[in-house]
């Protein structure tokens, strides 16, 4: 009897160790996919009359059976090509579309049932598209959300100092949004989203658009969003300026599959093993002289950029320094845009060659 | 979302809404000018009952039901259904979506912040013209006003959730608003909008009992000019909130499945 009753609480206290050491993901997602019907039809009158009679369909695989787990407070950049599948993803993890197949869930939540709860949690941000009510100041919009978030008073007063102040809101909350720059707008539109403080941000490329300034001041803040509240972070982005000063970690998708998912620096490795040595010269050199050193990637009277093996850096570095008239010296990882552009290049190709193969 | 964390959130939504409503000045004055149609009738149906009466209706009783209609039609109007298009198309739902509150309840509070604005200048107008012209031909029992006053409900509510359900449509088919033009061809027909419903042949009368149309508008209209008696007042504010259940339950069904098919275009 004891015995049983020391069984008992011993794997009652397991299961309970178990569950604290190991706490449910913030955002999971299994196998998802999202698939469309679209209707197909040729240019010009005689297709388009066809078509009233006879439509063709075909299916197009937004998402196709991708996997992963993000846990809370993690910053996570989402990224592929145009059409890979990002926003539908993002749009399925914040309710707005069912998936196909699959299983998601957000804190526990299951998106698409949209409870109160879930939508209380989260907050998705496109930065082709809008809340702001167009013709009012987003101070209305603002006031609107707190009302419908429920936000105290005080907590939303406290909230609204905040991001006024690190977002240099000033008085753009009182013009109406029509008449705000795209850079303004954005501004007001993560301050609006902000508002009731969520814990789960999906934002989709908040930066479109913007000036390098502006992009600047929406990245820090962003970073800043995440570090003091917590906040889980998804965010897309075609700007690598985005990923690299946000995303310890990415995940990349392709045509609705998953290629890559880990470190940004992992990545980096990777699909580039090879570094960057950037050579600031005081004359003119030859090509020729150059192309001993290492892969030349481009060359002009004051500089010259070498790719080579990272084990060969500092052997090309000694070399460069005791032949060429280096004024300053450099070494850096290959440009992100082109470490993506070849993964997807790569991905694309291996893409073609399952579809041809047998 | 819950009734209680919508109604706490209500003062804000109509807030907001009544100042969108102001934001388009342009806009209400066309609205204006596009639901005078009464005001045209009235003219014709005069010059016709000039010569002898028509059914019970003279002059007076044609001024008195025309304009009434004015008044009911601009206190009772929805436009969701085109917003719906445009949102459903546009993905602008997305947004709304988003939101814990239900976008059913922020329409409807978008459209009934802005009917008052939108009738400002017509009703008060409408409203003296009739005390003026047609003051006795008004019903004159107190209790055939308070089942008005409910019938008024009842009408926008089933043009509301008329509007709503073939907005809805627009997640099944992409564009719903030629549905939207068919049935305001029928609603102009059928409602009583331009001909009072008791001048139809009996068998159309018939008919209209049992549509939507003649209890969005002509029931409200009907029983200003006390066209009915108490209980028969009353057996028809009792079918026309049987109209509304029946399309508060097949409009949130609609709506439910439709949400399964939202594309969320665009971003």
């Amino acid at each position: 009897m004891y015995r049983s009753f020391l069984a008992l609480c011993l794997a009652e206290r397991w299961i309970h160790i178990r569950v604290r050491v190991k706490p449910c993901p913030m955002i999971s997602v299994r196998d998802l996919r999202k698939h469309y019907q679209v209707h197909k039809r040729a240019p010009g009158l005689l297709a388009a009359f066809r078509s009233v009679f006879r439509r063709t369909y075909h299916t197009v695989k937004a998402v196709d059976g991708i996997s992963f787990e993000i846990e809370a407070g993690e910053r996570v950049g989402f990224l592929g090509p145009n059409g890979a599948g990002k926003t539908t993803t993002l749009k399925v993890l914040s309710g707005l579309l069912h998936p196909g197949a699959g299983e998601v869930s957000v804190d526990g939540h299951v998106p698409k049932k949209r409870e109160d709860a879930f939508l209380r949690k989260i907050m998705l941000v496109m930065g082709q598209k809008q809340q702001l009510l167009w013709d009012l100041p987003p101070s209305e919009t603002f006031e609107l959300n707190r009302a419908i978030y429920a936000v105290p008073w005080a907590q939303y007063r406290r909230t609204l100092d905040e991001l006024s102040a690190t977002l240099e809101l000033g008085d753009l909350v009182s013009k109406p949004t029509r008449q705000l720059s795209l850079g303004e707008r954005m501004k007001c539109e993560l301050a609006a989203a902000l508002i009731h403080q969520p814990q789960v941000l999906f934002l989709d490329e908040p930066t479109i658009g913007l000036d390098v300034s502006m992009q600047a001041t929406i990245r820090t803040f962003i970073k800043q969003y995440n570090e003091r509240h917590g906040a889980t972070l998804m965010l897309t982005s075609h700007y690598m300026d985005d990923v690299a000063a946000l995303c310890p970690r990415v995940i990349v998708i392709d045509k609705g599959v998953l290629s890559y998912d880990g470190g940004l620096e992992d990545l980096v490795r990777r699909v580039r093993p090879e570094k960057r040595v950037v050579l600031h010269l005081l004359r003119p050199t030859e090509r020729s002289v150059l192309d001993g050193l290492g892969k030349v990637v481009s060359v002009n009277h004051a500089s010259a950029v070498l790719q080579v093996p990272q084990g060969a850096v500092s052997e090309t570095i000694s070399r460069a320094l005791a032949t060429l008239p280096v004024k300053d010296l450099t070494v850096e990882n290959a440009p992100l845009e082109e470490v993506m552009s070849e993964l997807f290049e790569r991905s694309r190709r291996a893409t073609r060659a399952a579809e041809v193969a047998p | 979302m819950s009734l209680r964390a919508t109604s706490r959130a209500l003062p804000a939504m109509v807030k907001v809404a009544f100042a969108e409503a102001v934001a388009y000045r342009a806009e209400m004055f066309v609205w204006m000018l596009a639901t005078t149609m009464p005001l045209v009738m009235l003219a014709l149906w005069r010059a016709v009952a000039a010569e002898a009466p028509v059914g019970r209706f003279g002059p007076a009783e044609f001024t008195t039901y025309f304009l009434s209609m004015f008044i009911v039609r601009q206190l009772t109007g929805s436009w969701v259904a085109w917003e719906l298009n445009h949102e459903v198309r546009s993905g602008a739902l997305s947004q709304r979506l988003l939101r814990p509150v239900s976008p059913i309840a922020s329409y409807a509070v978008e459209n009934l912040a802005a009917l008052p604005f939108r009738a400002l200048v017509a009703v008060p107008i409408g409203a003296v013209a009739l005390f003026v012209v047609g003051r006795s031909t008004l019903a004159s029992d107190g209790r055939l006003w308070v089942v008005w006053a409910a019938s008024m409900l009842g009408g926008w509510l089933i043009t509301f959730l008329v509007n709503v359900g073939i907005g809805a449509l627009s997640l099944y088919m992409e564009s719903s608003l030629k549905f939207m033009d068919i049935y305001l061809t029928m609603f102009m027909v059928f409602s009583g909008y331009l001909v009072p419903v008791e001048l139809f042949p009996p068998l159309v009368r018939g008919a209209v009992e049992w549509l939507p149309f003649r209890f969005q508008v002509g029931l409200p209209v009907e029983l200003m000019t006390g066209a009915h008696p108490l209980p028969e007042g009353i057996r028809l504010l009792a079918i026309q909130w049987g109209w509304v259940l029946a399309l508060s339950a097949t409009v949130a069904a609609l709506w439910r499945n439709g949400l399964r098919r939202y594309a969320a275009y665009g971003g």
